[in-house]
């Protein structure tokens, strides 16, 4: 019934969100918990990945692990791992980061449309950004290809949750818990996007509602 | 109530009467632009998902420019040339803009304007952010990444997030010592870089229909700096005489009704907008350039798809002639018909090419080159604690290449009158 995809196709989206929210398909991972990494406002993509390094496969599993390694190497030395600073994202030869959660100010993934931004920071191991704001291409391409969830806080957290925090992010009633200090926080829900971030990503949202074989 | 031009052109992208901000609708693309960045990837995804079965959806509306990184040693990036290449040829993709033949182009937004496919009313994405720059055709356009890419490819559709407009009108007449970057510098210094955050950013007055196509490309560009998801400006004559140099395909004009609703309005009169930059590190650090004049700096840089258009050039060559540059500086051509247009383009009677030559610029082949840094033996890069002026779009930290690098934003005026002297310079000095 909604395989209409010429004159109905405009409507396909809201119809699937529908169906998909009512049979409350859930692939994702409500619960979200790790150590905070903590920037500030506007960190674009080339922060997250410098462009010298989109040279690299992002299919082959051992050579894109080098997106891992180098993932937020492009953010000034002294804006790293906040208040402080001067904290390494990811150690030595590495490729995943101790750190699971990125807390950030506004327009976080601003810049370039590189899906490769997302893509580093799944392969370093983030699970979730929270941030002010996001730049949209960021922020569909980490919904689209279901690389990590983005969430928007409801203020400013960057001042409030220090690197290395450990924190608890509930999707299912949008909190954020710090369970360093005890403090907790309510997240904007991920409304619209909900759907396709619960089936990993565009295409398995497009199969699974129908829309493609 | 009326729409925005915006809402217009969606609206029949999505077969529909009309559309609202805010509604998730599902377009049908008229064009899907990729380079070597974001190509190899995209098609690595469209074999993925769509397997034994992947199919181009319409092999005459994908366009595929090699244009980042494409003189270099490095073999990692020559490799995404290779399956650019490969890609065309097993898929019959015919336009394919080759890397060494007599079809390669350089930076695609340019390229996209010179070979015809920016057509009024239409609806082109493509997997880079500045995308938007077609937007001064009339058209919607627009930046994604390579999985939504690699859904188009494979459907020709995809879907958006309907934006709201603002609109940006700019009265009176461009004085000589102003260009559309300095224009479009003034707009992301009042609404900062998340200012249009999915949002269309609408351009309009007398001073905006005045500038010819490449200047209102870099109005267009630059709307992704302000976070917008798209640039626009109605079509005009100056548009449709572009168009139809370079292409029979038809064309349909909108234009924004008189009762449009739109997000906000911001009005100028170009007469009181001075010479600006944006200073390290964000565009939206705006200045006057008489604020920071004197800066001592390391390296100049004329190029990119803001700032490697051949009026770039136009304007940087009266303020070079005769003089000789004090720091390195690189003048980059956006594509190769920029190339060959400094060699035919002449001021007081010498070409573009010499006075640049004999002011002892460095002039690079046509690509994306040192505007985002790129792989180290990319011509022009920020290297160390360098501090360059340039007419490019970003200036974020290592945008340009080095993280310790400083660079300012400017127009090709401002760029050409800091080269002559070494420091930053307010280009009325010498007009």
């Amino acid at each position: 019934m909604l395989r209409k995809l010429s004159t109905g196709f405009t409507n396909y989206f809201i119809d699937s969100y529908f169906l998909v929210s009512l049979l409350g398909v859930g692939f994702m991972n409500n619960i979200i918990q790790g150590k905070a990494f903590v920037l500030g406002d506007n960190i674009d993509t080339d922060q997250i990945i410098p462009a010298e390094h989109l040279v690299y496969s992002l299919t082959d599993e051992e050579e894109s692990k080098k997106y891992g390694h180098f993932a937020l190497s492009g953010v000034p030395t002294a804006q790293a791992g906040l208040p402080d600073g001067g904290i390494s994202f990811i150690e030595d030869e590495n490729y995943q980061s101790q750190f699971k959660i990125i807390i950030a100010g506004s327009n976080f993934g601003c810049g370039s449309s590189r899906e490769h931004a997302p893509f580093a920071l799944q392969k370093s191991g983030v699970k979730a950004v929270v941030a002010e704001s996001y730049a949209r291409i960021f922020y569909r391409n980490s919904v689209d290809g279901g690389f990590i969830v983005p969430i928007e806080s409801t203020g400013k957290l960057n001042n409030k949750i220090k690197t290395g925090d450990q924190l608890k992010i509930n999707l299912d009633n949008n909190t954020l818990k710090n369970l360093s200090d005890g403090t907790e926080y309510q997240l904007k829900p991920l409304g619209d996007v909900l759907p396709i971030i619960e089936s990993g990503g565009l295409f398995e949202y497009a199969r699974k509602s129908g829309m493609l074989e | 109530m009326g729409m925005t031009i915006t809402e217009k052109i969606l609206a029949k992208s999505a077969g529909r009467r009309s559309v609202t901000p805010g509604e998730n609708i599902w377009l049908n693309v008229d064009v899907l632009m990729t380079h070597d960045v974001c190509g190899p990837p995209t098609i690595g995804i469209w074999k993925k998902e769509f397997g034994d079965k992947a199919k181009i959806w319409d092999k005459n509306k994908l366009v595929i420019f090699p244009d980042h990184y494409i003189f270099t040693a490095n073999k990692h990036a020559n490799r995404n040339v290779e399956i650019l290449r490969s890609f065309a040829k097993e898929y019959q993709v015919e336009n394919y803009y080759d890397v060494g033949t007599e079809r390669y182009k350089g930076v695609c937004h340019v390229a996209l304007a010179e070979e015809g496919y920016n057509l009024p009313g239409t609806v082109l994405f493509g997997t880079d952010s500045h995308t938007c720059t077609s937007g001064a055709f009339g058209m919607f356009s627009t930046g994604v990444g390579n999985t939504d890419a690699a859904f188009i490819l494979g459907t020709g559709k995809i879907w958006e997030k309907v934006p709201e407009s603002m609109k940006f009108i700019f009265h009176g007449r461009l004085p000589n010592y102003l260009t559309a970057k300095d224009l479009i510098l003034q707009i992301l210094g009042d609404i900062s870089t998340d200012g249009a955050t999915y949002r269309a950013m609408e351009f309009d007055g007398e001073a905006v229909y005045d500038l010819s196509m490449n200047e209102r490309m870099t109005l267009t560009n630059m709307a992704i700096e302000a976070g917008g998801m798209s640039g626009i400006i109605a079509a005009d004559k100056v548009t449709e005489n572009y168009v139809k140099e370079r292409t029979d395909e038809p064309y349909e004009i909108f234009t924004s009704d008189e009762d449009a609703k739109y997000h906000s309005k911001y009005e100028y009169n170009v007469e009181d907008i001075e010479p600006l930059v944006a200073k390290p590190h964000s565009p939206d650090n705006r200045d006057k350039v008489r604020n920071v004049a004197g800066t001592k700096l390391t390296k100049c840089y004329i190029g990119s798809c803001t700032g490697g258009k051949i009026t770039d050039f136009k304007f940087a060559a009266p303020l070079l002639l005769g003089n000789t540059v004090k720091v390195p500086t690189f003048i980059v051509p956006a594509s190769t018909e920029v190339a060959k247009e400094l060699e035919i383009e002449t001021y007081k009677g010498i070409s573009l090419r010499e006075i640049f030559e004999k002011a002892g610029c460095i002039i690079a082949q046509s690509s994306c080159a040192a505007c985002l840094g790129g792989p180290d033996d990319t011509i022009g890069r920020a290297v160390d604690k360098d501090v360059v002026i340039s007419t490019t779009n970003r200036n974020f930290p290592g945008r340009m290449g080095s993280k310790k690098s400083e660079v300012y934003l400017a127009s090709p005026l401002t760029v050409a009158a800091s080269a002559v002297n070494g420091f930053i310079t307010d280009p009325r000095e010498f007009l």
